[in-house]
């Protein structure tokens, strides 16, 4: 095995001291995709910097403006926060689809993000939250969108010894959800094959305002697909009444007769309110 | 040329045991269970995280041990299948896998037990629904889970009656 060295640092400085030295480094947050790499050749790093003992990599913070997930948060922790998944039913939604139990007991938006596979099923779910990826590197901090962090299959903006350190998103106006659905083969454990994150906000009556739309898993990169965001605004809304909600399977199967483009809308009427 | 002994000393709680091991940096917890501490109840399926043979509960939090690093579990508390049953009895998931027949080659069932465990004491009463998809991590080669299943709501439903009791 490739990997020499193990540190856990507990600061930012001292993490990024140690992937500026020159060594071969890469970060460990969940491992699931850095260790499956390295056993199949593809990683190879020398010195594994793990970044869970540093507070800012895995804090969960809440406040009026906006919701910040340490990059190493795992997603289990995510989706038991008593915040998160009730602002952002979607992105809650993306996590819970991604591998098993186990996975996501170590699994972490930030590493889904950074991994940048085409397929990933975090990254629709936070560009339609409009999420920003905060970075530190080097030369300082500094921020950019989800969607330009993704530069190409399995290559992020990231530069040499930067690392990611949080996912900023801003807290959704009133009225506002977000939704994320894919495609798969299998009804679990599998990859998209087509993926759609959503956000959307309704006025009063109904009409929508403002609107989201990211497609994954069908290009190199996710993508914010503007012209459909575009396309949702001014449209009419009504409210379905189940009597029940429906089970996970029924959703699917009802959900699999409309079009992509027509997927998360119907899945967001379906009670995200 | 004499290569320098690269290994980390670790130390971690073990099944409630208070235990030290030594580990390359780039080791796995499945391969330290297994090679170094001789808990081989930890099975070794896909060693890519997929198949859950080598669920282990680490801090109780249910994970693959073939993907850890055993330098992360310094300082945390391990649980494999070898600690699950105490004092020589066996756990209701366990017992009831048995009573329903709910394993054939038994490759896949210490995993099985450690995630059935971790089930039940994050969600008491799961549904049917509920069970299959935080089990969907488990394969079974043998048993097409049906028995899997009922065993383990079985389990869940004595163990909500020995609280009520």
């Amino acid at each position: 095995m490739s990997i020499q060295e193990f540190v856990a640092p507990h600061s930012l400085s001292e993490a990024k001291g140690l992937l500026s030295d020159g060594a071969i480094a890469s970060v460990l947050a969940g491992g699931t995709d850095l260790l499956v790499g390295v056993r199949l050749g593809t990683r190879s790093p020398e010195r594994v910097v793990d970044l869970k003992q540093i507070p800012e990599l895995t804090a969960i913070h809440v406040d009026s403006e906006s919701v910040q997930i340490g990059a190493a948060a795992s997603a289990f922790s995510i989706l038991h926060n008593s915040d998160v998944p009730s602002c952002f039913p979607g992105l809650a939604e993306a996590l819970d689809l991604i591998g098993s139990t186990q996975i996501q007991g170590r699994c972490s938006a930030g590493g889904n993000l950074c991994n940048a596979s085409p397929a990933a099923d975090s990254i629709p779910a936070l560009i339609a939250n409009g999420a920003q990826c905060l970075i530190t590197g080097p030369a300082g901090d500094h921020q950019m969108s989800v969607e330009d962090f993704v530069v190409g299959p399995s290559k992020n903006a990231l530069k040499e010894g930067e690392l990611l350190v949080a996912l900023i998103l801003p807290r959704p106006s009133p009225q506002t959800a977000d939704a994320y659905l894919r495609l798969t083969p299998r009804t679990e454990m599998d990859i998209a094959v087509a993926g759609v994150g959503v956000s959307l906000t309704l006025d009063g009556n109904g009409t929508c305002t403002a609107a989201r739309v990211s497609i994954g898993a069908v290009a190199p990169t996710a993508l914010l697909v503007e012209a459909a965001g575009a396309a949702l605004v001014g449209t009419q809304w009504r409210r379905l009444r189940l009597k029940q909600p429906l089970l996970r399977q029924e959703r699917r199967h009802v959900l699999f007769r409309i079009s992509v483009a027509q997927l998360n809308i119907a899945h967001m009427l379906l009670g995200y309110w | 040329m004499n290569k320098p002994l690269n290994k980390m000393a670790v130390q971690a709680t073990i099944n409630g045991e208070q235990t030290a091991f030594l580990c390359s940096p780039g080791q796995v917890l499945a391969e330290v269970l297994r090679d170094e501490m001789e808990l081989i109840g930890t099975k070794i399926g896909c060693n890519t995280g997929d198949c859950g043979a080598c669920s282990v509960l680490v801090n109780d939090r249910l994970v693959c041990a073939c993907l850890v690093l055993a330098a992360e579990v310094e300082g945390q508390a391990v649980q494999t299948i070898e600690g699950i049953a105490e004092g020589g009895v066996l756990h209701p998931v366990q017992q009831k896998l048995l009573e329903h027949a709910g394993l054939q080659c038994g490759i896949c069932t210490p995993g099985v037990v450690v995630a059935a465990k971790a089930l039940l004491e994050h969600n008491p009463n799961p549904t049917e629904e509920q069970a299959r998809y935080w089990l969907a991590g488990n394969l079974c080669r043998c048993t097409g889970y049906d028995k899997i299943i009922r065993a383990v709501l079985d389990a869940a439903q004595q163990m909500r009656e020995e609280a009520a009791a």
